[in-house]
């Protein structure tokens, strides 16, 4: 045998063994005990639309996520000015800029000092504007620095939450400059999931309004409790607005079985810093309502009798023992540096995506077994031949989405039937060139030469054109499209491989071995 | 076995003027659709909205289920038959203006109201936002004239400008017959959809190809003919394998349609009509412009 052609029937059989290995996981309930460590032991790896789940694409508020460090700003700089002792100064924040009036020269005098000194970002202008004697705003960089640490701290939170969750598998990643990516495999409850991500979760602390107070004040949706019914009623609460204390304080939270008629509670473990506030505003405010607010929303207001030490607190409300712990766990997990919303959800039950698969499936067979029959009717041997490379090609096709860790979706899967319709062609093509060659009075070995060689460029072409709309695909594409672009991309290379490098093998062996006197074609 | 038989020598380009006609009246009924629906239909990918595919576990109407979810006072609800079995429907939620709603919750409970927790199965949710959409309808669009102009490209390199102009014409040809068959039947526009566009573009440039290839071999044996006999020659020569070939792909592609199940249904259909526009536009549309551009700038 010529070295040449040993080397490719090794070539080949060596392929088809890699194949076998990498799809026996995909195709056996449980591996063989003595199937060794080094080999692969993972299974062709389903899409979301296959194996059921949720996706979620989640957009950032990033004006929000803004407008929030700005109060924060405008916050600590109300701190540092009440320790300078200034107490003329108001400062307001409109859109993206503060506007800050002082009362006199010397104020103004010291607020810029301050704002020199401590707050080096923000960028001052004395005298300008309306509505204030010093108006801040941040500089470009700052802002970008500030919406990039929302999306990444966003992205940080809900990963955490996810994780808390308990999803097998879950991707969690940035898309493009304010987007967070969301896939929650085999998901019973997306409702749950919806709405366990998507919470801000801003957690504050805050004084009920009492009468005669000169403080700002808002009205805020919450509930009370009957002690006498258990029951919850929806009540709105006057909130003073300063928030004494905010998530941040917090170190930990359980969820706590219920004590008399009132569902599970969510316990607070404060850390050091917190339990410091929290015995503090609790010492100063004694005999006042102390409202718990989450998300604007309060969640019970009782009354402070004491100063509170040992950095515990307690969130009350009707709870479930389910909401109680997606409640810990998001309080857990911390805040959304902004308000996300959610710009796109899949979600694809179990019973549809096994139904996808079987339905995948049976088409798959049915007209891969019609393509078969068929080549073998009009081609005769030929037509074997080109079938053995369509097994040979749907082989290669799939371990090489086990290998390269592909993702088979829907579309992929008809991806993988339009292969089988698609891949005959080259076949096709030989052979007809083939008959045209022995027709025009060729010897076996010449039109079978001559086949090839002419039918080459024209197969070249049109896999190559096919596989350019493939990547066109892969480019634009989302998810499930990306499946099928895939599928197509890598059934171009296998079937260009198998039909025309594994056929050419075996003519050439029955060449050489002189066993063809008349072709079968 | 052969169905074309050696030597068939069928006088294609004899029929160029009446598929002219034939095709113009087609993208005609395509203008005419689009004018008279309104422009596309768009599916929720591109539109943005919601969708909630459900499952009964007992066959049931249409009229019954909207009067369910009419009690969630969300607006221009539509409930839409789904599959053959009469237990599958599509309910469709007009787009927010932020984002997705949470639509999808309240649609679950009021059929939990009104039919019961067991009798039915949420079996698929899509809901798309306004942002999304749009950026997805460009990317769509995008991806259309991008392969078309990109295969284009492609043939005019590896032939001659001519062919690649020939075949870029040939597949906006059938991108428009296509998005007729879907105007007339008045399948959604998503993005499964534009993937098929897409596999239609990638395979009916190979049949392009195939003609191509073969006319450029005739045009360096066959010296002295002209150029219509050429091209009439190599696709006769050619098609036997084109006959083949698309016979195979439809194969399976029917398979696709009739077993593949309601999601790909859609894909499927747009797969059948582009096939069959994309293997009839290789022989009447692409070599005659060939032919036309000839008549114009002649070879010698």
């Amino acid at each position: 045998m010529p070295q040449g052609l040993r080397y490719r029937i090794l070539l080949i059989l060596g392929l088809a063994l890699w194949g076998g290995i990498y799809l026996t996981p995909s195709f056996t309930a449980a591996l063989p005990g003595w199937w060794p460590s080094f080999l692969p032991s993972h299974q062709i790896r389903l899409g979301l639309d296959l194996r059921g789940g949720t996706y979620l694409l989640l957009t950032v508020d990033l004006e929000k996520a803004v407008e929030n460090s700005l109060d924060r700003y405008a916050e600590e700089l109300r701190r540092a000015l009440r320790e300078a002792d200034v107490s003329s100064v108001s400062i307001e924040r409109r859109g993206k800029t503060l506007f800050i009036s002082t009362g006199s020269a010397a104020d103004r005098e010291t607020t810029q000092d301050i704002l020199a000194e401590q707050f080096t970002i923000l960028e001052p202008r004395v005298g300008a504007g309306s509505g204030g004697d010093i108006v801040v705003d941040l500089d470009r960089r700052q802002i970008d620095a500030l919406e990039q640490y929302a999306v990444d701290q966003s992205l940080e939170t809900i990963r955490n939450r996810i994780d808390q969750f308990g999803v097998a598998e879950p991707v969690i990643q940035r898309q493009g400059e304010r987007d967070i990516l969301v896939q929650l495999p085999g998901i019973q409850d997306p409702e749950r999931a919806k709405a366990l991500i998507g919470k801000t979760a801003l957690l504050e602390f805050k004084l009920v309004a009492e009468e005669g107070s000169n403080v700002e004040t808002e009205t805020l949706n919450g509930q009370t409790l009957e002690p006498l019914s258990g029951e919850m009623t929806k009540t709105t609460y006057t909130i003073e607005k300063p928030t004494l204390m905010t998530g941040d304080g917090i170190s930990d939270a359980r969820v706590r079985p219920s004590v008399d008629v009132e569902g599970p509670y969510v316990e607070l473990i404060l850390s050091d810093r917190g339990s410091q506030i929290f015995e503090e505003l609790t010492g100063d405010n004694v005999g006042r309502r102390l409202a718990i607010v989450l998300d604007n929303t309060v969640y019970s207001a009782p009354v402070i009798r004491e100063r509170i030490g040992g950095g515990r607190a307690s969130i009350h409300g009707t709870f479930d023992i389910k909401e109680a712990r997606d409640l810990a766990i998001i309080l857990r997990a911390g805040a959304l540096p902004a308000p996300v919303t959610i710009a796109e959800e899949r979600t694809v039950g179990p019973s549809l995506g096994r139904d996808s698969i079987d339905q995948g499936a049976m088409s798959f067979m049915i007209g891969g077994a019609a393509v078969i029959i068929f080549m073998v009717i009009y081609y005769n041997l030929a037509g074997v031949l080109a079938d053995l490379a369509l097994l040979l090609n749907i082989l290669f096709l799939l371990a090489a989405l086990a290998a390269f860790d592909a993702t088979l979706t829907l579309p992929g899967i008809a991806g993988i039937v339009l292969t089988i319709g698609m891949a005959v062609d080259a076949n096709v093509l030989i052979t007809e060139r083939i008959r045209e060659e022995v027709r025009m009075g060729k010897g076996v070995r010449a039109a079978i030469n001559s086949g090839y060689e002419r039918a080459l460029p024209a197969i070249f072409d049109s896999n190559i054109t096919t596989f350019l709309s493939g990547l066109i695909m892969f480019q634009f594409g989302s998810g499930p499209i990306k499946g099928f672009a895939v599928t197509l991309c890598i059934g171009i290379i296998s079937t260009v491989f198998t039909t025309v490098f594994c056929t050419r093998v075996v003519y050439d062996y029955f060449l050489f071995r002189r066993r063809i006197v008349t072709l079968s074609v | 076995m052969e169905f074309i038989k050696a030597g068939t020598t069928i006088d294609f380009l004899r029929y160029v003027k009446s598929a002219y006609i034939f095709s113009t009246a087609l993208i005609l009924i395509g203008v005419v659709a689009f004018w008279y629906r309104g422009g596309l239909n768009y599916g929720v990918d591109f539109a943005g909205g919601t969708i909630v595919h459900v499952k009964f576990s007992q066959p049931t109407d249409a009229a019954s289920i909207r009067a369910v979810v009419s009690q969630t006072d969300i607006a221009d609800i539509t409930v839409q038959d789904f599959g053959q079995a009469g237990d599958e429907f599509l309910i469709r939620l007009p787009k927010s203006e932020t984002g997705v709603e949470n639509f999808s919750n309240r649609i679950r409970l009021s059929l939990a109201d009104g039919f019961g927790e067991e009798a039915y199965d949420v079996r698929r949710v899509e809901s798309v936002g306004p942002k999304v959409g749009k950026d997805l309808r460009r990317k769509g669009i995008l991806a259309v004239v991008f392969a078309t102009v990109m295969m284009g490209t492609y043939l005019a390199f590896r032939f001659e400008l001519r062919f690649g102009l020939g075949a870029a014409i040939a597949l906006i040809h059938d991108v428009l017959i296509t998005t007729t068959a879907l105007l007339v039947a008045d399948v959604e526009f998503d993005l499964t959809v534009v993937a098929a566009l897409l596999t239609v573009i990638g395979y009916s440039v190979n049949d392009t190809v195939i003609v191509c290839d073969r006319v450029r071999e005739n045009m360096r044996k066959l010296r002295r003919e002209t150029l219509h006999v050429i091209i009439n020659r190599s696709i006769n020569e050619t098609l036997s394998r084109t006959v083949i070939t698309t016979g195979t792909v439809l194969m399976v592609i029917l398979a696709l349609f009739f077993l593949g199940g309601s999601v790909l249904h859609a894909f499927a259909l747009v797969l059948l009509v582009g096939m069959t526009v994309g293997t009839y536009s290789s022989i009447y549309v692409a070599s005659p412009i060939v032919l036309l551009w000839e008549k114009e700038k002649p070879r010698r």
